[in-house]
């Protein structure tokens, strides 16, 4: 399985490098297939009223009201019809690659598991939805659809009488069913609008809409297939005739040559079985459970910048319970906690700085302290020589920087960048444990926990809190956004830096900057 | 120029995107049923008779009965399975047994058969067993037809209209 999703991932970074060039890392669309799931949504929807609105609901004058909309009103209601069928296939391109790169990039398990369970029935319910869409069109497509898909359910053994059967002669019974085939074509779409907002419920600030630029090459996108390639209906359904040579819409119907060729139970058993399996697969293996944030209450002051940073929501401040005399406190949820430690960098108390009090922030990983961060720093540093020594900040996600570790070279890693106070940065440079700090981690726009790579930026360049120092020269910050596979790259970015570094002046001029602090012993 | 170079990029994805969705959302067309060939299909429910008799239950029996549960008649709800056969022109098309429908066997019978024939001319018959008898048939009827391509021949049972109903043209 860890094979699989290796060479799944090593896949889609391959594919993501391509992307990134034409789109940028910011628009993307493979960093944006949940927001964009949500835009072809919203087409689907408006338009759907658009042409509801038109549409007869009865058995007999459903096509016909169509086929006015495709070919009498073709540049307002055809144009609807089209972008209602096309932003709907490509809702389920996008979920499927979704689906396939949330697996790949292993961010459904243990903890994490609650999209990805809740997106198992959002299957079902795309597919529920566009197949009840193509029944009311009533063309021999839609006759060929409620033939198979009766057939379907007449193989479980809780109808008496064959459902198929009203499909073949009683037109009565089939405009009954096609009145419950209008009302669950509106009620599924919004039910799962229900599930979608549940499926977010779990990550602060959601990509919901996808930048401007990429939504709107898309809708463009969709507009021009629409006027290039209506879509039509196929002759009228005849109950009296047999439909022979359909055309199938093969994002919604991929499974239905299969049900004319084994049989109903043999269908039901591989779908319930998909779906069992996927609701499992978080726990396949469960994933070993990292300790998550501990607050310390000692040092919390309550400012609520490690909520405010959690990509989970899985802090909220609550009232004071140690009788201090701060207001808030922050409490960690530990059954959303991912343990990323994005939380640890916000906190203003997590600075490599103290070192006569115990080194102990208010909130902290258990098993990534501060305080070990920064002896590995120092212990990195300890074996560097030369004029251009580089400490490289890395995640454990991403490509493993700890093999290039050399006498000009220093690795630490931690769970997430975004974990990396910026103080630490400051630290390096002002203690003269290096001559420049690199640090890397995830592909710029895709972190693994969502905001990290977000976050360090925004300090760095002191948009966001905690700061980075004024006096930290920035010409000796560098980074490059590796992920998994981008490692030549990387080695190209890293030479430069370092090159740079050489043409820069020594450290020793920058000293007269130093405060008092940084005149401390540095204890290996 | 880059900027060109990358809106030429994005124009390209986005084509092969629409080229994508916009050839599978109706192509490669699926042959669900032979143009050439015409549909009988055998459709119909039906309850068939129950294995048993009733039978007056004995004064012993009634009185090893439950209190609420007192009745003068045993009448066992599993039905006999239902045994059905088509024969055009003298070939079988269908023979074939069907079990009641409930974990009991006391439901009536679902039965649900299509089979593509070819058109023109042909001499239909329809035979039914609904009962206990050994060989034989309740019911038969036999019909002429002419089909054409692609037409569906529906073949239905009614026990109430004495028996098999063929769909009129
Ligand atoms: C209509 C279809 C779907 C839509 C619109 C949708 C939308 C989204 C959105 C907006 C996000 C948040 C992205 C972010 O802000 O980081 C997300 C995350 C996610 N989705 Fe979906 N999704 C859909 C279907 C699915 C399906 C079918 C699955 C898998 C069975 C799935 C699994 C996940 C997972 C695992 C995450 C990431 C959770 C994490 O980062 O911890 N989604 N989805
Ligand atoms: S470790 Fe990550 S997920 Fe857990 S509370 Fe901190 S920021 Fe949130
Ligand atoms: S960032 Fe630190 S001090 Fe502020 S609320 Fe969180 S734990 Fe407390």
């Amino acid at each position: 399985m860890s094979a699989l999703k290796k060479i799944l991932r090593t896949g889609f970074e391959h594919v993501e490098d391509w992307f990134d060039v034409v789109f940028g890392a910011k628009w993307n669309p493979l960093y944006q297939l949940g927001a964009l799931g949500w835009f072809y949504y919203w087409i689907v929807v408006i338009s759907g009223i658009y042409l509801y609105i038109f549409f007869d609901t009865g058995v007999t004058q459903a096509y016909k009201s169509l086929e006015y909309l495709t070919h009498e009103q073709w540049y307002a209601g055809g144009i609807m019809r089209s972008l209602h069928r096309y932003a709907s296939d490509a809702l389920v391109v996008m979920m499927m690659v979704h689906l396939l790169r949330e697996f790949a990039m292993d961010r459904f398990r243990s903890v994490r598991w609650f999209a990805w369970v809740t997106g198992v029935p959002m299957l079902w319910m795309v597919f529920a939805a566009g197949i009840s869409g193509y029944w009311m069109v009533w063309d021999q497509l839609a006759q060929y659809i409620a033939i198979t898909t009766a057939e379907l359910f007449d193989s479980l053994p809780f109808f008496g009488e064959a459902i198929a059967r009203n499909f073949l002669t009683d037109a009565k019974l089939s405009g009954r069913f096609f009145t419950l085939m209008v009302f669950m074509h509106i009620a599924l779409p919004l039910f799962l609008l229900f599930i979608m907002w549940i499926h977010i419920q779990r990550h602060a600030s959601p990509k919901v809409n996808p930048p401007k630029g990429l939504a709107v090459g898309t809708f463009c996108m969709l507009l021009i297939l629409s006027f290039i390639k209506p879509a039509l209906s196929q002759p009228p359904a005849d109950l009296s005739i047999v439909p022979t040579t359909v055309n199938l819409d093969w994002f919604y119907m991929p499974l239905y040559p299969l049900l004319d060729n084994v049989s109903g139970i043999t269908v039901w058993i591989v779908l319930v079985g998909a779906t069992a399996l996927l609701m499992m697969m978080p726990w396949m293996p469960p994933g070993k459970r990292v300790p998550v944030a501990v607050v310390n209450l000692d040092n919390c002051n309550g400012c609520s910048r490690c909520a405010a940073d959690c990509p989970f929501g899985a802090i909220s401040m609550e009232p004071r319970s140690d009788g201090s005399a701060y207001e808030q406190e922050a409490v960690v949820n530990t059954s959303h906690c991912t343990s990323c430690g994005i939380c640890v960098a916000s906190c203003p108390t997590a600075t490599p700085f103290r070192t006569k009090t115990e080194l102990s922030p208010g909130i902290e990983l258990p098993e990534n302290k501060i305080k070990e961060l920064r002896e590995k720093t120092i212990a990195a540093s300890n074996k560097l020589i030369g004029g251009d020594r580089v400490i490289v900040y890395g995640c454990d996600n991403s490509l493993n920087p700890a093999e290039m570790s050399d006498t000009k070279v220093g690795v630490v890693t931690m769970p997430c960048i975004g974990m990396l106070p910026p103080s630490f940065i400051d630290f390096v440079l002002s203690r003269k444990l290096a001559d420049g700090v690199f640090l890397t981690g995830c592909r710029e726009g895709d972190c693994s926990f969502r905001l990290g790579i977000k976050w360090t930026d925004a300090r760095i360049a002191g948009e966001r809190e905690p700061h980075i120092r004024k006096r930290v020269n920035q010409e000796r910050i560098g980074k490059y956004w590796a992920g998994l596979t981008r490692s030549k790259e990387f080695f190209k970015e890293l030479t430069a830096f370092r090159m740079r570094l050489n043409k820069l002046s020594p450290m020793q001029t920058e000293s007269r900057n130093d405060t008092k602090e940084n005149s401390e012993k540095v204890d290996a | 120029m880059p900027k060109l170079r990358i809106l030429l990029g994005q124009i390209v994805a986005f084509i092969l995107f629409a080229l994508l969705i916009g050839y599978f959302s109706n192509s490669p067309s699926y042959t669900y049923h032979d143009p050439e060939m015409a549909l009988i299909m055998v459709s119909f429910s039906h309850a068939s008779e129950h294995k048993e008799k009733c039978r007056r239950f004995t004064q012993e029996e009634i009185a090893a009965l439950a209190p609420n549960m007192r009745r003068t008649m045993d009448c066992p709800r599993e039905r006999v399975p239902v045994y059905v056969e088509i024969m055009m022109d003298g070939n079988s098309l269908l023979s074939k047994s069907y079990n009641p429908t409930g974990l009991a066997k006391d439901g009536s019978t679902s039965i649900y058969e299509s089979i593509p024939v070819k058109p023109g001319q042909h001499q239909l018959i329809a035979r039914l067993r609904d009962s206990k008898r050994e060989g034989g048939f309740d019911y038969e009827s036999s019909i002429s037809i002419s089909l054409e391509p692609k037409e569906l021949f529906i073949i239905d049972f009614r026990k109430d209209l004495d028996g098999f109903l063929f769909s009129e043209r």
